[in-house]
């Protein structure tokens, strides 16, 4: 039984739908990550299964419990806040307690369950300050040691670092995958718009774009067979290099494809269907590009526009014939390469992508044929 | 010249004025003064800097100690002496002060003047966080709010003649024209009228007595738990303090209960309201919340939005219902402003005058201090005694304008 049920979840604000019809399946203790474009729904979504939206339309269901009605405070969820939402008139010790004294829970529960919050979170020396006596890191442990403190069967996240500076962000976290890791059986449902954090947290991403799941899978599987050009130049930075190129023969095993600006690939796809003449794209990312050897195929060539030496990788941006941007390379070590000169680049077939026509991964598609 | 004309150059003498002297005063400082030429230019530049803002503050200091300073060192003086037949004056040191002391309509203005004090700025204050909450999140609330800022235009004279209309008796048998009576004379011994006239009142009335009692208990919870969080000594004082006087005022309030429960009405009778001695001052007070409710509205509704959204749905989350939301998460969030409307009102409520001028001119027992000083000033031409009251009242406001000040200051910050 999945823990959280989503099921054509529809949300719209009077005329103007932001979610269209959201399926999705969460498991118990799983840590779902929403990353997506600021805009794409991320939040309205995650405020849905708070409850703090209504849904427009479709079903939710925690623990096979249709909740679709039922206010937030008895869905067994909690939500952190990017902004903190402590109660700036009460203290830390009182911000925690807050729920379970208005569910009238005995002093001497709410007091064990606050002071072990608070070690988790090594909060003790704060109990009695207010919220504005603290700094923003302390405050995003306040407001996690609250959602703490409600027990809940899934905790909410909306953007919880936005406001940190990098180091403390980086900090933070880590103490959250921490603080996952000691919870086994809640689930954790996590919004932001940096991949990053997508990346390092997640045991599934959900991309979103526009209202729409665009794919949900494992932060390996996106990086490495993203569905569609979306989530293909969103996941992984820098972005996917994307070639307008020609498919010129199609076996049952591979596509070979003439690349724009002269080059050549052969993808390896099996059970592609045949699109002999047809434009498609091509995409390689930066990372997988490396200088052609003797005799081996060109996939890309041009001149070198710049080289960017950042110590342990050097960045070339490459300009090609006929494609607006340069293409860009991350070489790792230090390369040292005259500007303006011809570079000729190539990649393993398997870290190859090719999307046809609409978009979409031939590789992910051709597969989910077969498995039909 | 036709008055409108007249007040037309007025402004624009007025206006053209303080622009001329702003932008001459400026030009004179920088180019004739402390030129930014010559050797010294950046010198001069500095000490034109440091004497513009007393430049531009004079006209404001040079007002306000011709208008109010100089008024209240000569109020002092005056309240100190005595008239001397035929020209002159004698100091008398504090014989005016004993005068007043020694006269029972100064304590009753003293009282009537404590009750408005306790009772128009918590009306107002509460009236406006009700209605700014409540039309906060209605379609119409735009327009409630207009209607209910509008007695704010309204001058206090003019809101007296309304409420007088209001008020208004005529002989029974005559249709009444003022309202209260109209309704009034629509009750008659029975069922319904205990229910509208004693039950309800008397319902009211223990309502108003619990709050204040929950009031006071959370003002005394720190003191008898002695919560080692809690404040030191002199807010501990302070709070037990006010908590005696809801005490207090619970007493007072439950007291009033068996009277309102047996004694006998007059129905049938148009009753002068006005001089029913004792209510008659909450007819009066009637017209000053129904004025101040606009005020404390628009001010406590901007600062109901101000109130970050996330803290109410994280409270939202939490469990709490509409009630827990208002008392326990907004209304704190607001103490602060909530405290610069009261105090605000508080000091306008000490300085009453026109409603009482109008409407009783002090009679029946509703006498307050500023219209009794009035009565000493400029009907019994006492500048003595006069003056004395107008130093209490000054006395009785500083303090409270001295906290006003600080909150709104804490406020800003
Ligand atoms: N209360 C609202 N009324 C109307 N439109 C809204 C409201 N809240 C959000 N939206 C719209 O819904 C879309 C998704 O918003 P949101 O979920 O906040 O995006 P994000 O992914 O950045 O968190 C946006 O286009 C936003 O303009
Ligand atoms: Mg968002």
């Amino acid at each position: 039984m999945a823990d959280l049920k989503l099921t054509k979840i529809v949300k719209a604000y009077g005329d103007v739908e932001v979610l269209h019809g959201i399926d999705l399946d969460i498991k118990r203790g799983e840590f779902i990550v929403f990353v997506g474009p600021s805009g794409c729904g991320k939040s309205t979504l995650l405020r849905t299964i708070a409850g703090l939206e209504r849904i427009t339309g479709g079903t939710m269901e925690i623990d096979g419990r249709v909740v679709n009605d039922i206010p937030p405070s008895e869905r067994g969820i909690a939500m952190v806040f990017q902004t903190y939402a402590l109660y700036p008139h009460m203290t830390v010790y009182d911000n925690m307690a807050f729920g379970m004294r208005l569910a009238k829970k005995s002093k001497q529960e709410i007091d064990e369950r606050v002071k072990s919050a608070a070690s988790i979170l090594q909060l003790e020396p704060y109990l009695n300050r207010l919220p504005k006596a603290l700094s923003g890191g302390q405050r995003q442990r306040v407001a996690i040691g609250r959602a703490i403190c409600r027990d809940p069967k899934v905790f909410l996240f909306d953007e919880p670092l936005s406001n940190l500076d990098a180091a403390l962000r980086v900090a933070t976290r880590i103490e959250i995958a921490k603080l996952n890791e000691s919870m086994p059986d809640t689930t954790m449902i996590y919004v932001t718009h940096d991949q990053i954090e997508a990346m390092t947290l997640a045991d599934r991403i959900v991309v979103l774009r526009d209202g729409y799941v665009e794919q949900v899978g494992p932060p390996m599987e996106l990086y490495h067979r993203p569905a569609n050009l979306f989530v293909a130049q969103f996941i992984g930075s820098p972005a996917m290099n994307i070639m307008e190129s020609v498919v010129t023969a199609a076996s049952s095993s591979e596509v070979a494809v003439d690349v724009e600006g002269g080059g050549k690939a052969v993808v390896p796809i099996a059970g592609a269907p045949s699109l002999k003449g047809h434009p498609v794209k091509l995409g390689v990312r930066p990372e997988d590009l490396r200088i052609a050897g003797e005799g081996e195929q060109t996939i890309v060539s041009g001149k070198l526009d710049i080289a960017e030496a950042l110590g342990e990788v050097t960045l070339l941006y490459v300009n090609v014939e006929g494609h607006e941007e340069p293409i860009l390379a991350k070489l790792s070590g230090y390369v040292d390469i005259e500007r303006g000169s011809e570079i000729h680049l190539t990649a393993d077939a398997g870290d190859l992508h090719l999307f046809d026509g609409d978009g979409q991964s031939m590789l992910v598609e051709a597969e989910r044929k077969q498995a039909a | 010249m036709n008055p409108a004309l007249q007040g037309l150059l007025t402004i624009i003498v007025g206006v053209g004025g303080c622009v001329g002297y702003f932008y001459f005063s400026n030009q004179l400082l920088d180019r004739v003064i402390f030129p930014a030429r010559g050797p010294n230019a950046g010198v001069n530049i500095n000490r034109a800097n440091q004497v513009r803002p007393w430049l531009f503050l004079f006209p404001a200091i040079f007002a306000l100690g011709l208008y109010l300073a100089y008024p209240v060192v000569e109020t002092l003086r005056l309240s100190l002496t005595d008239r001397v037949a035929g020209g002159g004056y004698d100091w008398v040191g504090l014989a005016n002060y004993t005068q007043m002391f020694n006269e029972p309509k100064f304590w009753e203005a003293m009282r009537n003047n404590m009750l408005w004090l306790i009772v128009v700025p918590a009306a107002a204050t509460a009236f406006g966080l009700l209605a700014a909450q409540l039309t906060d999140r209605i379609a119409w609330g735009n327009v409630a709010k207009s209607l209910i800022f509008m007695p704010m235009a309204i001058s206090f004279v003019g809101a007296s003649v309304i409420w007088k209309l209001v008020y208004d008796s005529r002989p029974a048998g005559q249709d009444q024209i003022g309202v209260l009576n109209a309704v009034w004379m629509a009750f008659e011994p029975g069922l319904w009228s205990t229910i509208v006239l004693r039950i309800l009142p008397a319902l009211l009335i223990v309502g108003f007595a619990a709050a204040v009692a929950y009031g006071a208990w959370l003002l005394a919870k720190p003191i008898i738990e002695r919560d080692d969080r809690g404040p030191g000594m002199l807010a501990a004082g302070l709070r037990g303090a006010v908590a005696l006087l809801f005490v207090w005022l619970i007493w007072e309030s439950v007291s009033t209960l068996p009277g309102l429960l047996t004694s006998e009405l007059p129905y049938g009778e148009p009753q002068n309201w006005l001089t029913i001695s004792f209510w008659n001052n909450f007819f009066l007070m009637v017209v000053l919340i129904w004025i101040q409710t606009g005020f404390a509205m628009v001010i406590l509704s901007a600062a109901l939005r101000g109130i970050p959204e996330e803290t109410v749905e994280a409270a939202i989350i939490d469990g709490a219902g509409p009630f827990d939301l208002f008392f326990r998460i907004k209304v704190p969030q607001i103490m602060g402003t909530i405290l610069v409307v009261w105090t605000t009102i508080t000091i306008l409520v000490l300085k009453i005058f026109d409603i009482v001028f109008a409407m009783t001119n002090g009679q029946w027992e509703t006498q307050v201090l500023a219209n009794y000083m009035y009565d000493k000033l400029f009907r019994a031409n006492d500048w003595g005694v006069g003056s004395a009251g107008a130093m209490v009242i000054m006395l009785l406001v500083t303090p409270i304008l001295v906290w006003n000040v600080y909150n709104a200051r804490k406020e800003m910050r």
